[in-house]
């Protein structure tokens, strides 16, 4: 059984050629293609905590425009009902959380834990001046 | 004994014409050998993989407090740099990691120590498994071992290439788009992603916690049972781990064909699929209904909506699972950092490559105020839509039998500057795991260049051990798998 409400007999987005970006016909409105600014993505690199040089800000956004050229693709489908999918086997099972009694199973390993960090001291992780 | 099956080498081990001190020196000296040419291992400490040997060889002497001998005790197996161990470092193939030791075992790792196998060292992989050329690898490309001026897939390139180049007996490697099964068949060996959730994921550095699946590369289908046996069980500690009884994966090695159904999906033999390569899975079709399996026309509608499906959800939970790494809990981390924020974003700038900033980027960005309904969740309906297709094939057949990859071995360099060309490499292997299915990938043949050509064989859920008796068979009745390169050392 798959949970889908509503047919998907408008969703066949074909496949016309391995190489050509699996051109779909446009049954549903299409937003403008998505295509980054190198100010936005200055932003999205903020919220990613990680800094893009202004040397190489250029062709990060070039690249990151063209897989999300492709990406696109997805905007041609229309899924209105379907029940979106965010495990791999929920339909087949019937998933649900496994619980545990609330014990301590777990010893302390801090010493272990720590070993690995690039700096602590007194058990605790140090880390450069956050308030001023 | 480069050459033997696990089978064959458990019996030497057993009949105690060989000992495993000696069957794994045997393998290290054919890593020193040829890793300066291939690259496939990140790293090797023999004096830790004999030391493992020797406990093996005495528990196969019915000495020590191991409990009596397997079929895998003495074995030595390289593994995927991506499986925790407490005693090599585990670098994900990443700067980030590249003096990290973790302190603990993966799942998979303990499953195969309680096993008796022997550690023979780390295998080279894509940065953090984004990859499908092994070129991402921050300790350099793995070659081929049929054309060195060749990438032998990817992530778990390295795996792959230790087995086809006989500098490992097995190996383990993970597949979340194809990662095990594109490097197997660009390399000429066997591999296999199991259903999602057979094998522990604990250990395993997380890259698409929804796709992410351990699995076995061997050189034939029955040592890919026998690893199974090792690899699959249910762990606590995974929560997507799946509660079933123990199976035996050898139990249909000796199936009979007739009466197969064989679906052939009409996506995957089309335009844009290299020619020798299809005329070669053609031939193995072929083979099959010589055997009494029917073939069946069968339709994957959305295959090509497979790979923008992929590339929104896994670089959204790329970008999830790798915010911790942080600078400061372990791995790499930036000197003299003004502040917390800029130890952070100079700390990743630095530890990570540019295919893995860039999949960061692109989950930040699906994931971002705005956007997540129009792509993150607009993927996860495709992502069903791509299940149900499956779904509806398997009512029609036993099994579906297709090219693993496009093309064999494309040349170092040749894809590295397109991502778009590298992601459509794996449009075969991505919809399996979308859907959470088994697939396995084994040789079928060699184009005019020589390079292997892979068959892609998917099941439906749990149906591995009945994959892996066809593919059993299939390789009974050719040599394809027993080929092997000739790779010189430099």
């Amino acid at each position: 059984m798959i949970l889908l409400t509503r047919s998907p007999a408008s969703v066949n987005a074909g496949f016309p050629g391995l190489f050509a970006h699996f051109p779909a016909p446009s049954r549903a409105p299409r937003p403008p293609p998505m295509s980054l600014t190198p100010d936005q993505l200055q932003r999205i690199a903020t919220l990613a905590r990680i800094d893009v040089g202004s040397d190489e800000l250029r062709e990060v956004t070039e690249r990151l425009n063209q897989v999300l050229g492709l990406i696109d693709e997805l905007q041609s489908v229309d899924t209105g009902g379907i029940v979106p999918m965010s495990h791999a086997l929920d339909v087949q099972l019937s998933i649900r959380q496994r619980l545990r009694p609330d014990e301590v199973t777990e010893t302390d390993r801090r010493d272990d834990y720590q070993k690995g960090a690039p700096a602590v001291e007194d058990g605790l992780y140090l880390v450069p001046k956050v308030i001023e | 004994m480069l050459n033997s099956t696990l089978t064959a080498l458990s019996a030497a081990l057993a009949a105690k014409t060989i000992s495993s001190e000696e069957l794994t020196r045997l393998f290290l000296d054919r890593i020193r050998a040829l890793n300066p040419r291939l690259n496939a291992f990140i790293t090797v400490d023999e004096a830790h993989s004999l030391a493992q040997a020797r406990v093996a060889d005495e528990r196969r002497a019915g000495k020590g407090n191991a409990g009596p001998a397997g079929p895998l005790t003495g074995i030595p197996i390289a593994h995927k740099d991506i499986f925790c161990t407490r005693d090599l470092r585990t670098t994900c193939g990443s700067r980030m990691l590249e003096e990290y030791t973790s302190p603990y075992d993966a799942h998979v790792i303990e499953r195969f120590a309680a096993a008796g196998t022997v550690q023979l060292g780390k295998a080279n992989m894509d940065e953090f498994a984004m990859g499908s050329s092994n070129e991402t690898s921050y300790f350099g490309p793995v070659r081929n071992p049929w054309d060195t001026s060749r990438v032998p897939g990817g992530s778990s390139g390295g795996s792959a290439a230790a087995v086809a180049a006989r500098m490992a007996p097995a190996a383990t490697g993970t597949d979340t788009g194809g990662s095990i099964r594109q490097p197997a068949a660009l390399t000429g060996v066997s591999g296999l992603k199991p259903t999602y959730g057979l094998v522990s994921r604990y250990g395993m550095i997380a890259f698409a916690s929804s796709l992410d699946q351990g699995g076995p590369i061997a050189k034939s289908a029955a040592d890919l049972a026998l690893l199974m046996n090792t690899m699959a069980g249910f762990d606590a500690r995974d929560s997507t781990s799946l509660e079933r009884p123990a199976e035996d994966y050898s139990r249909e090695l000796g199936m009979n064909l007739a009466g197969l159904r064989i679906g052939l999906p009409k996506e995957y033999f089309a335009e844009g699929v290299d020619a020798e390569v299809l005329a070669r899975v053609r031939e193995a079709v072929r083979w099959f209904e010589s055997q009494g399996a029917k073939a069946v026309e069968i339709t994957l509608p959305n295959t090509g909506l497979a790979v923008p499906v992929y590339y929104v959800l896994a670089p959204a939970e790329a970008s999830s699972n790798l915010s911790r790494f942080d600078g400061v809990r372990y791995g790499h981390r930036a000197r003299d950092a003004a502040d917390l924020a800029d130890l952070y974003r100079r700390t990743r700038a630095e530890g990570f490559g540019a295919e893995v900033k860039r999949r960061i980027l692109i989950g930040t960005y699906v994931l971002s105020h705005g956007y997540y309904d129009a792509y993150y969740l607009k993927a996860q309906q495709v992502r069903r839509l791509i299940a149900k297709d499956f779904a509806d094939a398997f009512a029609r057949c036993d099994l579906i039998l297709g090219p693993t990859a496009p093309s064999t071995a494309f040349p170092l360099g040749a894809k590295a500057n397109d991502p778009v060309q590298m992601y459509l490499n794996d449009i075969f292997t991505i919809p399996a795991p979308l859907a959470g299915l088994p697939g396995l990938s084994i040789p079928c043949g060699f184009d005019r260049k020589g390079l292997p050509v892979g068959l892609q064989v998917m099941g439906n859920h749990f149906s591995e051990a009945r994959m892996l008796g066809a593919a059993h068979r299939y390789q009974q009745a050719t040599d394809w798998h027993l080929r092997v390169p000739t790779v010189t050392p430099v």
